[in-house]
């Protein structure tokens, strides 16, 4: 087993639950793990939330957390990935003035180069979105840092794993017992 | 086809009324067979009290002098019945009364249903009276917790509650309700809960692991068994001995697996863990597969880990998933429930009986008599001991007392010398360490099993954290019988910092009450004792007592549990003195 720490990406499906949340976030807490980012949202099955959470840390730890979080009576299953595991996304929205639109014509540049895509203009500032590793999402940020940006921010990542997760197969034997 | 519908119809009226969610959840307790609840009534909670007071003749409330007294005593009830044990508090200061049970409940696998009231929904974070985030604190020591803000979901959140606290590793269950939905009427009908769809109580036991740690044992030469409360849960006490006899293994057991297989047996070496028998403490280092039992290998049974059996193969029966490589990697995992998955080995065993092997044993123990067992049971020095008191104990009961004890040096010594014939005797804290659950607990005890004896055993410092639950013996006429090993000392601490803080006794030394006077104001017969000759007759005035009993018996102040690990040190390092 891999005692080297390195990235994880932890998907969880889970009943669509209030207190759960916090009964995972507490998993992490409790054993001083720092959450890099998490994310919920709806899974493929209807009422199946999925949770994504990226951790730095070891197998030997990530496994015993997998189970911890497994145990969690409305988690239907948790699985964790290495990065060649899965296909993953982050996604950031710039926020700058409008006039260096005009006035830096190397922003148009930069724009084009990352493949951002620009959500809104008017006349005090627009708005830029850029989806895609964590890494290019920096490199842009440095690139556009230099003119001033207004407002940044980073979506938690969002991934799908290369292997099939077989949780409708789960459910539907579940529900043929 | 007329009176088909007619006859449907009233069908559908008998099985639904239309009630208060308050008179709901009295009517789900019913169902679920409960018989016996522990509680303490106020604002958000009492139109539950009001149904319970119509329905006292299905549901006996135990009024207890504090939520937490409440809570031990539902454990109690549930580690010597195998029952879900039942408490129930009002929102704010009554539901945070009942963490320490539930923190308690969780780390030893009580199962467990607390119900607390709640302010009414619209006040939910408004900082209103008496409100408390009880989800939020509950959820990191609930086996699963769940707010009801509708009358028209306590039917089914009770159900699922029930089931959940008590199947697979059970647990305790916290479920909140609005004092709202207490009030509300609804069609109720009741269904128990079978099964929750992202919930896998017992885990599939694959036959290939019990076929592998067939041959392992089949090879051993010097296997041992550690089992733990599993087998109790699951009741597996047979099937263990079975396995233990055909196989010749001999066995040890933690604190919370004690009485499953009884004292006098054979094959049964003692107790693992920091104080622990000698013999299976230093055997665990030089067994050959090392057979673990629904235990979890706690921090206290195993000393330090990188010296724990690493010479051994190591075999883990475990219900729950997240036991298994937690502290000590496994070389097979048989995943499933203890009983089912002992039943499937058994055949499989080649008889044994590993005479040399468990000979060792006997000699180490031999050690241990001389060294330590010998001054404990006959002691040749003036003062009494507290092992002395356990010896008459078990004289005086034949070994059939149910012991309820508290957290310390006397916990420990009951552990090691009480007699357990009849499995489910032992009721302690292991995991959480409570201070203050056995008076409670023991309550719970004798009102689950009225035949039994059940014998409270506190230190001076335990006793006095949930002393007013002697209330709650008085009121509800609980024969329970109250033993205070009586040092003068928070003893456990003080062997402590007289081992490793050079004897600095900070803040352990008690200046104690006079604890008969106390007895007797709650109209409880006592008695101290303090010279030997007066031990055996008080003990037997205690046994032949019909009512509850207190008696204080004075120890040697200073006197120390050995064996003994070290914190942090090998199971090998075990100290003899």
């Amino acid at each position: 087993m891999n005692t080297e720490e390195q990235l994880y990406t932890v998907s969880i499906y889970t009943e669509n639950n209030i207190g759960l949340l916090n009964r995972i976030s507490a998993i992490f807490q409790r054993r001083h793990i720092n959450i890099e980012s998490l994310n919920t949202s709806p899974s493929e099955i209807e009422g199946v939330s999925r949770f994504t959470i990226v951790v730095y840390m070891d197998e030997v730890g990530m496994k015993k957390i997998i189970g911890q979080i497994d145990k969690q009576v409305e988690v239907i299953k948790a699985f964790y990935h290495t990065e060649e595991e899965t296909i993953y996304q982050v996604s950031g929205l710039f926020k700058i003035k409008s006039d260096l639109l005009f006035e830096e014509r190397q922003i148009q540049n930069i724009i084009k180069e990352s493949n951002a895509r620009i959500v809104t203009v008017n006349k005090d500032f627009f708005v830029l979105e850029k989806s895609g590793k964590r890494e290019e999402l920096k490199d842009l940020y440095e690139k556009l840092s230099v003119f001033g940006i207004m407002q940044y921010t980073r979506s938690g990542r969002i991934a799908v794993t290369k292997d099939e997760m077989k949780i409708s197969k789960m459910l539907q034997a579940f529900n043929n017992n | 086809m007329e009176t088909q519908t007619i006859t449907k119809s009233q069908e559908i009226k008998q099985i639904t009324e239309r009630i208060s969610g308050s008179e709901a959840i009295v009517r789900c307790l019913i169902e679920e067979g409960v018989d016996i609840i522990y509680g303490y009534p106020g604002g958000a909670i009492m139109p539950v009290y009001d149904e319970l007071f119509k329905f006292q003749d299905k549901i006996h409330h135990v009024l207890t002098r504090h939520e937490q007294g409440a809570t031990h005593a539902a454990q109690g009830y549930a580690r010597i019945s195998g029952k879900v044990g039942v408490a129930i508090a009002t929102s704010g200061p009554g539901a945070t009364n009942l963490i320490t049970g539930i923190a308690d409940a969780q780390i030893d696998s009580t199962p467990m249903v607390c119900i607390t009231g709640q302010v009414a929904s619209h006040l939910l974070g408004s900082d209103a009276f008496q409100e408390t985030d009880i989800i939020g604190i509950s959820s990191p020591i609930t086996k699963w917790n769940c707010q009801v803000t509708k009358a028209e979901d306590i039917p089914s959140v009770i159900a699922k509650a029930f089931y959940i606290a008590k199947s697979g590793r059970p647990g305790p269950v916290l479920i909140d309700i609005t004092k709202d939905a207490q009030f509300s009427h609804f069609d109720f009908s009741y269904e128990k809960c079978t099964k929750v769809r992202s919930y896998n109580p017992i885990p599939k036991t694959d036959i290939q692991t019990v076929e592998e740690a067939a041959k392992l044992i089949n090879q051993a030469k010097k296997p041992m068994i550690v089992w733990g409360q599993g087998v109790i849960l699951s009741k597996a006490e047979k099937q263990l001995k079975a396995v233990v006899e055909k196989a010749g293994i001999p066995a040890a057991w933690t604190i919370l697996g004690a009485s499953a297989i009884p004292t006098s047996h054979p094959l049964n070496v003692g107790m693992v863990g920091m104080h622990g028998n000698y013999a299976p403490n230093i055997l665990t280092n030089q067994c050959d597969v090392l057979i673990a039992i629904g235990m979890r290998f706690d921090d206290r049974v195993t000393g330090s880990l990188n010296t724990y059996a690493k010479q051994a193969k190591i075999i883990h029966f475990e219900i729950d998933p997240a036991e298994v490589d937690k502290n000590v990697k496994t070389d097979i995992a048989v995943l499933g429930d203890a009983k089912a998955s002992l039943e499937m080995l058994l055949p499989l065993l080649k008889e044994n009986s590993h005479s040399d092997w468990h000979q060792k044993f006997k000699d180490l123990y031999a050690i241990e008599y001389e060294k330590v067992i010998k001054h404990d049971l006959y002691p040749t020095k003036e003062g009494l001991t507290m092992g002395e008191v356990l010896k008459e104990i078990n004289l005086q009961s034949n070994g059939n007392a149910a012991i309820v004890t508290d957290v310390g040096q006397h916990q420990m010594i009951a552990c090691r010398y009480a007699d357990f014939n009849i499995t489910k005797s032992n009721i302690t804290s292991g995991g959480l360490g409570t201070m203050g659950f056995g008076l409670p607990a023991a309550i719970g005890a004798k009102m689950a099993a009225p035949d039994r004896e059940v014998v409270s055993i506190s230190g001076d410092g335990g006793y006095q954290m949930t002393i007013q639950e002697l209330g709650t013996i008085f009121q509800q006429k609980a024969a329970v019988k109250i033993v205070v090993l009586n040092n003068d000392f928070l003893g456990m601490v003080r062997q402590w910092q007289q081992l490793f803080f050079e004897k600095r006794y900070a803040s352990t030394e008690m200046v104690n009450p006079n604890f008969v006077a106390i007895a007797e104001g709650y109209y409880i017969k006592g008695k101290k004792v303090t010279k030997r000759e007066e031990l055996a007759p008080a003990v037997a005035e205690m046994m032949a007592s019909k009512d509850a009993y207190f008696l204080e018996v004075c120890v040697e102040k200073e006197d120390n549990v050995f064996p003994m690990i070290p914190s942090g040190a090998s199971v090998s390092d075990i100290r003899l003195e």
